[in-house]
């Protein structure tokens, strides 16, 4: 009995296919709306709001009855040497996050897979997680913890050891910060991201390495030339997705890690903190809503280009 | 062969203590910090183990007046309030595009890939919430804006749903004249645990650590959150230290001392530590199906 009655409901369903039937499926569209109502306004509606970057905002006026300007907020932001450098800042560190990033983590996931006791695997793998779990204000405590100009410990405990007497003003000096962030965003993020790596290094067939074993394969050969290969498929997809996402910075990372510090704006300031110090009030606004669809239209082409490229690569796994 | 294994055995061992060891300094040094007596820190610096050990900070923030324990409070109740309404949305929504019977819902999939490839950015969600809405200075503000839902989950969700939940058993409810919401409420939502665990752990996360939201939309400091209070103090002691060099001495005092903000950090991350044991293991498994399907 209980074999058949799927059957007969989908030879029902069968028949009623081509006409919705309403009686049938109005709960599931209730269920559907404050889903689809929430992305109507958070998503859709401020996806028309682009029309702003087109306007001489004016809060006094409001917005609809600013004025319009045309391209000019794109012309001055393009004008100014603004465009280039967070531009330039956002691309280079992505790409150092991602190329070095992936290094790191891989290297993290092969070491955890050599570590045969379990309860000392996961106990490594939680404790190298736990920075990811930190919010960005707490980590820009830390860092002052280590930066702040009186009180901090490199200026008072490390720099005095190095026979280094005059203190360093972290905050004002841009040069320090490309590898300052670096080392923060790895900090944060190497353990994270290496628990992918090592799912799929777990999931490897292990009779690859016991064939390689009875040929006398080192360690080092069964890395190289078994783990490493197998994991390419998920190297090159997540490092897609990093290149899909070129166009966006870790905001929390360069707004607060740098304390928005003014000074360093040379090599701190991405696409995200100049749009956010614009709203705020710290900068211009219409340059930075030009710069948020400048934004959202070049990181779109990216995701666009990666999607294609995955579709090269693995159809399966593309999106759309 | 023994040998090789145990060599890279140990190499690993060692490198992961090192790691260890660098993942832990920073909080050493802050928990350090919020235990040192502030005459301390002024003539040492932070450091590493308390110069001279107390307690002040610490009686300071859970003195009734400091404010902390507000912002703590609000705190907590974003993230219950934000956590369990985004979690019942994105299963609301992701649960009919499971079914196949669901009209138009490869029209109502692309709706929700689309939101992940394009946005329309900052500062137009901004208008939309305050000149639509008019969420500046409530509570709403840290809930709503952004976070409520994302496009991810729900995909992860319909994943979850379509691929572990058997037909039959839908189909059985429908025999035995359960309506669509009670099968949603009574088959699908109890069989969905692991996934609705992660998706919450994830959105709690979220919701606990934002700054953003109450930096962009809160200037009433009765309703900042722990995050928008500490980052206000680290904002106002740049400034001071910035634009009034002469008199520093007298404005930084009104300020809380270095140790008492250290302290305020501490306790901002304790809920986070002291629960991370718990749900390490869905955290990894999160990842595992973030990963999985991208």
């Amino acid at each position: 009995m209980g074999q058949t009655i799927p059957a007969t409901t989908q030879l029902e369903t069968k028949k009623k296919k081509g006409k919705i039937n309403i009686r049938r499926t109005w709960p599931l569209f209730v269920m559907v709306a404050p889903g689809l109502l929430y992305l109507l306004i958070n998503n859709y509606i401020p996806m028309a709001g682009i029309f702003i970057a087109f306007k001489d905002i004016n809060f006094a006026k409001g917005i609809f009855q600013s004025d319009w300007v045309g391209f000019k907020n794109f012309e001055f932001l393009f004008t100014t040497s603004d465009a280039y450098i967070i531009t330039r800042n956002t691309i280079l560190y992505n790409l150092v996050f991602l190329i070095l990033g992936t290094v790191l983590a891989l290297l993290c996931a092969i070491l955890l897979n050599e570590i045969k006791n379990k309860f000392t695997m996961k106990f490594y793998q939680a404790v190298i997680a736990m920075p990811n779990l930190i919010s960005w204000v707490i980590i820009s405590y830390l860092v002052f913890a280590f930066l702040g100009a009186e009180t901090g410990f490199v200026n008072n405990t490390i720099l005095p050891w190095l026979g280094i007497d005059d203190w360093i003003m972290w905050y004002m000096e841009p040069k320090y910060w490309p590898f300052i962030l670096t080392l923060v965003h790895f900090w944060k993020s190497v353990g994270f991201s290496s628990i992918v790596y090592f799912a799929s290094i777990v999931g490897i067939d292990q009779s690859y390495y016991e064939a390689a074993k009875l040929d006398g394969a080192t360690r080092w050969q069964q890395i190289t030339r078994i783990t490493i290969p197998i994991m390419m498929p998920v190297i090159i997809m997540l490092t897609l997705l990093g290149v899909g996402r070129m166009f966006y910075s870790d905001f929390g990372l360069f707004y607060q890690a740098t304390n928005n510090s003014g000074p360093l704006f040379s090599t701190t300031a991405t696409i995200d903190t100049y749009v956010f110090n614009g709203l705020l009030g710290l900068g211009d606004i219409g340059m930075s809503t030009a710069a948020g669809v400048y934004q959202s239209v070049v990181g779109f082409i990216l995701v666009m280009l990666f999607n294609y490229l995955v579709r090269l690569y693995d159809r399966d796994q593309a999106l759309f | 062969m023994k040998n090789e294994n145990r060599g890279w055995a140990l190499a690993s061992h060692i490198s992961f203590v090192f790691y260890t060891i660098i993942v832990c300094i920073p909080f050493v040094l802050l928990i350090s910090a919020s235990l040192t007596d502030q005459k301390a820190i002024y003539a040492n610096g932070f450091t590493f183990w308390p110069s001279e050990f107390s307690l002040d900070a610490y009686k300071y923030i859970f003195s009734a007046d400091s404010g902390i324990m507000r912002a703590y409070g609000i705190s907590a109740f974003v993230t219950v309030v934000g956590t369990i309404a985004s979690v019942m949305i994105a299963a609301l929504l992701a649960y009919p595009l499971s079914r196949k019977e669901m009209p138009y819902r490869n029209l109502l999939m692309f709706l929700i890939v689309f939101t992940m490839l394009f946005g329309g950015g900052m500062v137009p969600s901004y208008m939309v919430w305050t000149q639509l809405f008019d969420v500046k200075n409530t509570i709403w503000a840290y809930i709503l804006p952004g976070f409520l839902m994302n496009g991810f989950n729900v995909m992860l969700m319909r994943t979850f749903f379509a691929n572990t939940i058997p037909k039959e058993l839908i189909e059985s409810g429908e025999m035995d004249g359960a309506g669509e919401f009670r099968i949603f409420g009574s088959i699908i939502l109890p069989l969905s645990m692991p996934i609705l665990a992660t998706i919450g752990l994830m959105q709690c996360i979220m919701y606990w650590n934002d700054w953003q939201n109450g930096k962009m939309y809160i200037t009433n400091p009765d309703l900042f959150s722990v995050q928008n209070l500490l980052n206000r103090i680290m904002e106002d002691i740049q400034f001071i230290k910035q634009n009034l060099p002469m008199n520093t001495g007298d404005a930084l005092a009104a300020m809380p001392s270095d140790s008492v903000r250290m302290a305020i950090a501490v306790i901002g991350i304790l809920p986070i530590l002291l629960a991370y044991p718990f749900f390490q293991k869905y955290f990894v498994k999160g990842i595992m199906i973030g990963a999985v399907k991208g």
